[in-house]
């Protein structure tokens, strides 16, 4: 059986193979509601995602702008809890490689051992903490890596040279790169950042270079992947469709497809 | 010459923050390695203490208040420093220190509003722009301090989102950071944060503790049996307590919020309840979270104290057995504020209330130091509106 490391190198070689970049959806799990998070899901992976980036609601979501913030909070009023968001993800897991994102907290308070077994029993390939910085990570990885599970860590446009060859070194699964200086959310040009960001990333790299943060349209998707990315990430306009939407599995997964295409 | 200052205390502390800000972080810590030593910085910080703020402050033996406890109390009085609470101390300190590192954009969380007039005086003297991040609750409730803010210039952000007050400010301030780092210093108001904000605002605010203990020694020639603070983040207790972390015999207990009462769950008590440490706001500390390890909303009648985290020393200080703390109900506080009024002349803040509301509770003690971390001219509205039928007034 292939570990979760492996599904999302196969994952990224597939579309390589293609001669595209990779889609990574963002999914808000239990939001506005499990079921209909996993639906949203399903619509993702129809749509043409390649792997899927599973949201844990947090009360305090520091690295988030405001529609992730309110869609979070909603999940958790709707009674999303950690192991509910978690278990979308095992539905979906079959189908693409998940990978959860996850505040510290939740983490810790579960425990990084009993997260990590979380996170195998479901076939989740990865974790991706957007508030655990490369010094305070060794732990959480040794559980991940023993389980076959990646660690996926955060570079940014403000993170040195030297900074990037550290975090690059450890990464696993994908070297997730922030496109911009800021929170989630969507932008009406990619920042002017993005290129030098990405091919910094991908110098101090073995592992694929994703992009994410201020990508929302499929213009943006095809703009990062021909700056060098090989993997695309969406959040924020896909969970405003799911807010907005009277059918959001449908929505979304228009809006899916459409990024798809402008990667092919 | 040290190096480095402390990113963790015992198992506490840390930097639990997005990538884009760490090197900030480090940016921000090799500036204090160097302003701390650094012979002008000093000098300019403390003049700007002593002419502007009114340094040193008195250290004031509370008579009515000694005779009502049955034993000595002397207030270390914070209170009479400009803007009326020690948050002065760390604000200027840290606009001085922007300023050096060529950000002329401040931004600050605030919850009783002290926090934020102080910083917005400093960048009024020292010509930095200003934003303030505070909840809505805390506007509503503080809202002689919103004023003072506007009219030194600077911006006050309304921050909407859960209970509206010092936890989401703080959370809003900080996606601000992560916008505007390039040019803007985040002036944290508490012993709180990602390192190394825990041991700079330590550093800024032990003033109160060297101080307190020299006065002391000038005029009892001894050292107190306690030094009492109210811990909201922690600066002026962990200011007060530094001091004394050499001085064995002395008790150090710092007086949490307990709100409706601990048992409630409607407090700000996480040192006091112990549990599960936690991250919050960049910190692995004692929190206030659910089994999920969501954050728990916090409550306490003072906007200051009104937070479910805390200084991450403060926890070690604990688990060390160094420090004790313990917690003051929403009422008591109340009541104390009242009286230290009518027996002293002197209008307490509700933050400081609770731990002048400890310090009257029967015990072993003879002498107690108390840090009267500041005046309560802000709280008058949401005092009388409570008190007039507790007080009978
Ligand atoms: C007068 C006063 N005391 C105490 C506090 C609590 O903060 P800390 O625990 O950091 O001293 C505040 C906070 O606003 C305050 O205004």
């Amino acid at each position: 059986m292939q570990t979760g490391i492996e599904r999302i190198a196969a994952a990224f070689a597939t579309a390589a193979q293609q001669h595209r970049a990779a889609l990574m959806p963002y999914l808000m799990g239990g939001f506005p509601d499990l079921a209909t998070s996993q639906a949203i899901g399903e619509a993702y992976v129809d749509g043409g995602a390649d792997l899927i980036e599973l949201g844990v609601p947090f009360s305090d979501p520091l690295a988030d702008g405001p529609v992730i913030h309110a869609a979070g909070t909603e999940a958790l009023r709707n009674g999303a809890t950690v192991a509910g968001v978690l278990d979308v993800g095992a539905a979906l897991a079959p189908r693409v490689p998940v990978l959860a994102m996850c505040y510290a907290n939740p983490i810790y308070r579960r425990g990084l051992e009993e997260f990590a077994d979380a996170l195998a029993e479901r076939g989740i390939a990865g974790l991706i903490v957007p508030d655990l910085p490369f010094e305070e990570a060794p732990a959480v990885l040794a559980a991940l890596d023993a389980r076959g599970l990646a660690l996926v860590p955060l570079v940014a446009p403000t993170t040195p040279d030297e900074r990037l060859a550290r975090i690059g070194a450890r990464a696993r699964g994908f070297l997730y790169t922030v496109s911009l200086t800021g929170t989630t959310g969507e932008r009406a040009a990619v920042d002017g950042a993005l290129h030098d960001v990405i091919a910094r990333a991908a110098r101090h790299t073995d592992v694929p270079v994703a992009v994410g943060f201020g990508i929302a349209t499929p213009e943006q998707a095809a703009e990062a992947a021909a700056a060098g990315a090989r993997g695309v990430i969406v959040g924020s306009r896909l969970v405003r469709e799911a807010t907005e939407a009277d059918d959001p599995p449908a929505a979304v997964g228009r809006l899916v497809r459409g990024l798809a295409a402008a990667l092919r | 010459m040290i190096t480095s200052v402390e990113h963790r205390f015992g198992p506490y502390g840390g930097q639990y923050v997005p990538e884009t800000l760490m090197p900030a972080l480090a940016e921000l810590e090799r500036a204090w390695i160097d302003a701390r030593t650094d012979a002008e910085f000093r000098s300019s910080l403390d003049v700007l203490l002593r002419d502007y703020a009114g340094r040193p402050t008195p250290l004031y033996l509370a008579e009515r208040l000694s005779e009502a406890a049955g034993r000595s109390i002397y207030l270390k009085r914070e209170d009479l420093l400009h803007t009326g609470a020690h948050k002065i101390n760390n604000a200027l300190g840290q606009a001085l220190l922007a300023k050096r590192m060529g950000k002329r954009r401040i931004i600050a969380e605030t919850g009783a509003g002290q926090h934020g007039v102080a910083t917005a005086t400093a960048c009024a003297l020292l010509d930095l722009e200003c934003v303030v991040y505070m909840g809505t609750e805390d506007m509503r409730r503080q809202k002689p301090n919103v004023e003072r803010m506007g009219l030194l210039g600077a911006r006050v952000e309304p921050v909407d989102a859960g209970t509206r007050t010092l936890k989401e400010a703080t959370s809003a301030a900080i996606r601000d950071w992560v916008t505007n780092v390039a040019t803007t210093h985040y002036v944290i108001g508490s012993a709180v944060g990602p390192a190394p904000y825990p041991a700079l605002v330590r550093d800024l605010q032990r003033v109160i503790g060297d101080e307190a203990r020299a006065q002391l020694l000038e005029r009892e020639h001894r050292l107190p049996a306690r030094a009492i603070a109210c811990v909201g983040g922690g600066s002026n207790a962990i200011g007060t307590f530094a001091a004394f972390y050499a001085d064995r015999d002395v008790e150090l207990v710092g007086v949490e919020a307990a709100g409706e009462g601990i048992e409630s769950g409607r407090h700000g008590a996480p040192l006091t309840v112990g549990g599960p440490g936690g991250v919050l706001h960049g910190a692995f500390s004692a929190i206030m979270q659910d089994a999920e390890g969501q954050i728990s909303e916090a409550h306490s009648i003072s906007a200051g104290l009104d937070y479910p985290g805390t200084g991450p020393e403060h926890a070690w200080l604990r688990d060390s057995g160094r420090a004790r703390y313990t917690a003051v109900t929403d009422e008591e506080a109340l009541a104390t504020f009242a009286r230290t009024a009518r027996l002293e002349g002197i209008i307490p803040a509700l933050e400081s209330a609770h731990a002048l509301a400890f310090a009257l509770k029967p015990a072993e003690s003879d002498l107690d130091l108390v840090c009267l971390s500041g005046r309560g001219d802000k709280d008058l509205a949401e005092a009388l509106a409570r008190l007039g039928p507790l007080a009978g007034a």
